[in-house]
Order: structure tokens, then C-alpha cells, then sequence
């Protein structure tokens, strides 16, 4: 049992390390741009630059949309297999995996093709529709997470049988969403809106195809032209995604409790 | 007559090439409680589904206060339902499900809070309001779906198998509860359940049902004692059931195990040679000649069973069995196995099965 227990702590230990090193090496790295002593010029800098603050927020917008944009199309639809058509489940969880086996890249192309000023649905034409376009494909790339995260919340209550209770009682299908399944699966949808959030505020590929001025893009151009700014900004980025998490955690403690399974 | 509150007329249900219920025709008067007792897949649970609306009958119609609802959706029906999981949203407290239905069809709130603690008081659960379904026990959460279902004042109510997941001592409660409060209310309502004793103690009236079909609706006392059919004779309590040939069907006589048994009235549609099943409850039969019993059969102790205050016999007369109960009697010891012994009952009591 001890030799056990030596074990298990090496290998904690070698994983904690695999992690944590390279981030204090980071951190240590994104401090030294003051000659001789340990500063936070370099965050000064960055957090000081207007195009930082110009594109987190547009990236923060842009997660925004791609968030609501995600809850309105995966919600009902998560809901309406469960209810009514699980045998497509399936063919569903393959269509969602897609975009972890598809290249961003690949999709991004596909939409200038499909979009371009010459299509019927000209969504590069102008900034708001290629806007449009990019939240479109930002849903696209969470779809895995969304629709995961939305589907084990569905897997926690009976669907069906609080569906025919809210019916039977006077409610239509727009209170029996808002009311009865969107409250019970809320914290599952955060999740997936965190993650959501993750990935649009690094994405990289699409926006600088389609040429927004989001976060990805300036990560990679101040990481391409300065030196201790990109350790700041990997930083700071690596922060927000672990607030995500970390609020993730923190909001699950809050989930309704289902009757039959009180913990 | 009186026209039905609800009538359920020709209604027929398949899915795909299986058709679940087949030619279902029921009335049941206002404030009336009606059973659907059978065993699984007998199609009651379709029926009751079909009358909330959850299922769209292939065929048939139903009719509730006169005005045909067979095409409404559930949320137009205005009937109260009770599922077997609770099905409590929980989201909600204790009040906010009871409210739920009254918040939807719009009612004021101040009216929504006195009807809530109204529905608190009729379960006898008051002070729960402000719990979660998961901070209650499962006899509970069921009251709570109970005032949840009757607090809009639905016209029709529907248990769909209440009580199957209760354990044994809250489900006698319960059930006592449940026709308590719809005898107080007045509402119509159609339970199921494939409980013969819950069935038999609340109803009515009972619609015994197999393959689909309701095979016998009547009384409680009509449906134990005059079973209508095989099937709700061996459903509906313990039954022993005797082979017999017709002898005589004018005179009613039947030839048991080469013994001579005369029936109360003819045997019509029958004629001598037929071979006939006789039916017989446990309760029926004594031990020995009993004066008031008409009729006996010889044959011999086949086992015993001490079980305290009653002692199960069973007799073997030729081919069949029949089971008996008797009370214990600290002065006289049980029979043996081996021993011969005649077993008696009255005519009337045999019930020819068809």
C-alpha cells in the first residue's frame, strides 16, 4: 500500500510539474522587463495598449453572440432528441464532433467560397454581416462543448415525464423550455457557455481569415513582434480561461437538485 | 340517464403493426373514481395517456362533459394528471409546483398564494411550501404532485400508477388519502395501477383490462364475485378452478373428478360432453360438510401450510387443486397430508368461466 501511495505521489508530483513549471518560468519571464529588478511593466504595457482593450472586447462581444447564438440552437435541439427523437442521437453526436476533426481552417475556407460578394448570402460583403458570419463559425467550433455539456445536463432529469407534467398542466412548449428545462439544465449550459467563451477569446484561424479585429490576432502579432508582452498576454489569457473554469465550478454547486438523487 | 362525464368510445391505438388497444369503450359518471387494473402491457396506461392527450388514438373518440377532446393537446384539456415519478420540477419549491398550473392559465398571484396553502392544507403539509422535491420523502413529493394536479381545478383526474414506487405501509395511507381528498372534491377520476387490492379497496367502479380490451367494467363486489371472464376471475384474487364435463346443461349438472356437482341454473350454450372451467374463491370453500353448503367433493390433503392465524390447505381432487384457508383453532390440530377429506361450498358460489 505505501509503495502504492510513493508512486502515485511521483507521478502527482511529475504531472504538477509538466504543468506549473512552465508557467512560473512564464510568469517569472513576463516580469523581467525592467533591467535588474522583477516588474509588471510588461502587463502595463499590455493592458495600457488600446488594441488590446479593442479586441478583447470585440472578442468578448463576439463570444456573447456566439454564446446566445449556441444556447437558442442546441437547447431545443438537445431537447426535442431526447424528447422525441433519440434514435438520431447519434448521427447528431457525430454531426457535433465534427468540428474537432475538421480543421478550422478548412470550415473558414468553405465560408469565404459559400459567402463571398458574389454569393446569394453575401456574408463577406460588409463588416456587420462578416461579423454575422464569424459568431456563425465561432458556434460552429463550440458546438462539441455546447452540445455536451447541454445533453449531460438533459441526461440529469426525466425530459419526457417533466415535459407531459408541464403540458397537462397548461404549459406550451416556449414556457416549458424557459421554465421547467432550460432552469434545470442552467448550470450545464453555463458550462457550456464558459467553454465557449474559452475558445472564441484564443481563437485565432478564423478571425484572422476573415480579417477581425479580435483577441486571437493581436495575441499572435504581439507574440510575432515583441518579447516579454506575449509572456503577459499568455498569462493574462490563461487567467480568464481559469476564472471560466473555475466560475464553472462554482455555479455547478448551485445546480437544482434532482428529488430521486439528492447529492 | 344521465349523459357521462366522460366517454371513452371505440377507441383503438397501434403502434406500427402492434395494435396496444383494441375497441375501448368506457362511461364513468361526474365525481366518479374508476380503476384500470391489468397486468403490463395491457394497454391501461395507453388509455389513460390517449385521455390526456399524450397519445393520439388510431380510431375512436373521447368526450369529456359533452364536448369531444380526442384532437385537443394536453395543455387544452384541462385535466389534472399524476405520474408515477412524481415528476415535481426541481427547479421549484414545494409552492411554485403547486402554482404552476395557476401561473400559467394566468391567475393573480394573491388568488395563486391562497389556493397554494389551500392545496397545503387539504395534503396536510402546511408548513412544506418553501421546500425542495428533493427535501422530501417519496409518499411527499406524491401529495405535493397530488395538489399540483387539482390545484387548477382540472375537470378529469388521472393517477397514472401513483403509488408503484411507495413502499408498502405509505401506500395504504395514500391511497386512503387520495379518495379521501376526491370524495371531498368531487372530481372524476381514473386511476391505474396493476394493484388488484388497491384497485378492489378505492374504486368505484374497475375496468379490468387484457390484450387491450376491457374485459369486464364493474363494481368492485361485482368484479371479485362475479368475474365475467377467465382472465379476471385468475386476476382478481385467488381463484381455484375446476375442470368439469357437462352432464345435463338443462339442469345445470356438471361431472367433477366422476363426482356430481348441480349448478345454479343452466348451462347455456352448453350441451352434455362439453368440458367446463369452474371457478371458486378460497373463501368459499370449508373443510368438511358446513351446514348452508350444498354441494361436496371427496378427495385428499395434498399440503399445508401453518401461516399463524390461518392454515392454507390444499385439496386434491383427481386432476385439480383447490385451495382453502382456515383459521386456526388452538384445540384442533391442522390436517395431515394423505388424510382424505371432503370439502364443501354452496352452489351459487361456482362460477363457470368462459
Amino acid at each position: 500500500m505505501k509503495s502504492g501511495r510513493f508512486w502515485a505521489w511521483v507521478v502527482f508530483i511529475l504531472g504538477a510539474a509538466y504543468f506549473f513549471i512552465p508557467l512560473i518560468a512564464t510568469v517569472e519571464f513576463s516580469m523581467r522587463m525592467r533591467r535588474g529588478a522583477y516588474s509588471f511593466d510588461a502587463y502595463q504595457i499590455v493592458l495600457g495598449d488600446a488594441r488590446f482593450q479593442a479586441t478583447f472586447m470585440y472578442s468578448v462581444v463576439a463570444a456573447i453572440f456566439t454564446i446566445i447564438l449556441g444556447v437558442l440552437v442546441v437547447v431545443p435541439a438537445a431537447y426535442w432528441i431526447r424528447l422525441r427523437l433519440p434514435q438520431i442521437r447519434p448521427v447528431v453526436e457525430f454531426i457535433t464532433l465534427l468540428p474537432l476533426v475538421i480543421p478550422a481552417i478548412v470550415i473558414v475556407f468553405g465560408y469565404i467560397r459559400m459567402y463571398g460578394s458574389n454569393s446569394p448570402l453575401p456574408f463577406l460583403a460588409n463588416d456587420t454581416a462578416t461579423n454575422a458570419l464569424l459568431v456563425i463559425g465561432y458556434a460552429t467550433l463550440s458546438l462539441p462543448y455546447m452540445y455536451r455539456a447541454v445533453d449531460t445536463g438533459l441526461r440529469t432529469i426525466d425530459v419526457r415525464t417533466l415535459t407531459e407534467a408541464a403540458q397537462i398542466l397548461g404549459a406550451g412548449w416556449s414556457t416549458i423550455i424557459t421554465r421547467v428545462i432550460l432552469p434545470n439544465v442552467l448550470i450545464a449550459v453555463l458550462s457550456g457557455a464558459f467553454l465557449t467563451f474559452a475558445i472564441v477569446i484564443g481563437e485565432f484561424t478564423m478571425a484572422s481569415l476573415l480579417n477581425r479585429p479580435a483577441f486571437g490576432p493581436y495575441l499572435q502579432n504581439i507574440g510575432a513582434n515583441r518579447a516579454y508582452e506575449p509572456a503577459a498576454l499568455a498569462i493574462i489569457a490563461f487567467a480568464i480561461t481559469w476564472g471560466c473554469m473555475s466560475l464553472i465550478q462554482i455555479l455547478s454547486r448551485f445546480a437544482p437538485k434532482s428529488a430521486n438523487r439528492p447529492n | 340517464m344521465a349523459e357521462p362525464f366522460l366517454s371513452i368510445q371505440h377507441v383503438q391505438k397501434s403502434f406500427g403493426a402492434a395494435t396496444v388497444v383494441q375497441d375501448f369503450n368506457l362511461d364513468v359518471e361526474p365525481g366518479e373514481f374508476v380503476s384500470f387494473l391489468g397486468p403490463s402491457g395491457c394497454g391501461k396506461t395507453t388509455v389513460l395517456r390517449m385521455v390526456a392527450g399524450f397519445e393520439e388514438p388510431s380510431a375512436g373518440k373521447i368526450v369529456v362533459a359533452g364536448k369531444d377532446i380526442t384532437r385537443l393537446k394536453p395543455n387544452q384539456r384541462n385535466v389534472g394528471m399524476v405520474f408515477q415519478a412524481y415528476a415535481l420540477f426541481p427547479n421549484l419549491t414545494v409552492a411554485q409546483n403547486i402554482a404552476f398550473g395557476l401561473k400559467v392559465a394566468g391567475m393573480p398571484k394573491a388568488d395563486a398564494d391562497r389556493r397554494v396553502a389551500e392545496m397545503l392544507d387539504i395534503i396536510k403539509l402546511p408548513q412544506m411550501g418553501d421546500r425542495y422535491p428533493y427535501q422530501l420523502s417519496g409518499g411527499q413529493q406524491q401529495r405535493i404532485a397530488l395538489a399540483r394536479a387539482i390545484a387548477p381545478k382540472p375537470k378529469l383526474l388521472l393517477l397514472d400508477e401513483p403509488l408503484s414506487a411507495l413502499d408498502a405501509k405509505v401506500r395504504v395511507s395514500l391511497r386512503e388519502e387520495i379518495r379521501s381528498i376526491q370524495k371531498k372534491l368531487g372530481i372524476t377520476t381514473i386511476f391505474v395501477t396493476h394493484d388488484q387490492e388497491e384497485a378492489l379497496s378505492i374504486s368505484d367502479r374497475i375496468a379490468v383490462m387484457y390484450g387491450g380490451k376491457a374485459e369486464q367494467v364493474g363494481t368492485p363486489f361485482e368484479i371479485y364475485n362475479r368475474p365475467a371472464t377467465k382472465f379476471v376471475a385468475n386476476f382478481v384474487g385467488t381463484l381455484n378452478v375446476l375442470e368439469g364435463t357437462v352432464t345435463d346443461a338443462g339442469a345445470g349438472k356438471v361431472r367433477v373428478n366422476s363426482q356430481e356437482v348441480a349448478l345454479k341454473g343452466k348451462l347455456n350454450g352448453s350441451k352434455s360432453g362439453d368440458t367446463l372451467s369452474l371457478a371458486l374463491r378460497p373463501e368459499a370453500i370449508s373443510l368438511g360438510r358446513q351446514p348452508g353448503h350444498d354441494t361436496s367433493l371427496s378427495g385428499e390433503i395434498a399440503e399445508v401450510h401453518f401461516l399463524g392465524s390461518v392454515i392454507r390447505v390444499r385439496v386434491g381432487i383427481g386432476g385439480n387443486t383447490v385451495s382453502l384457508d382456515t383459521f386456526n383453532n388452538s384445540a384442533t390440530p391442522p390436517p395431515a397430508v394423505g388424510e382424505k377429506a371432503d370439502i364443501s361450498f354452496s352452489s351459487g358460489d361456482m362460477l363457470v368461466l368462459h
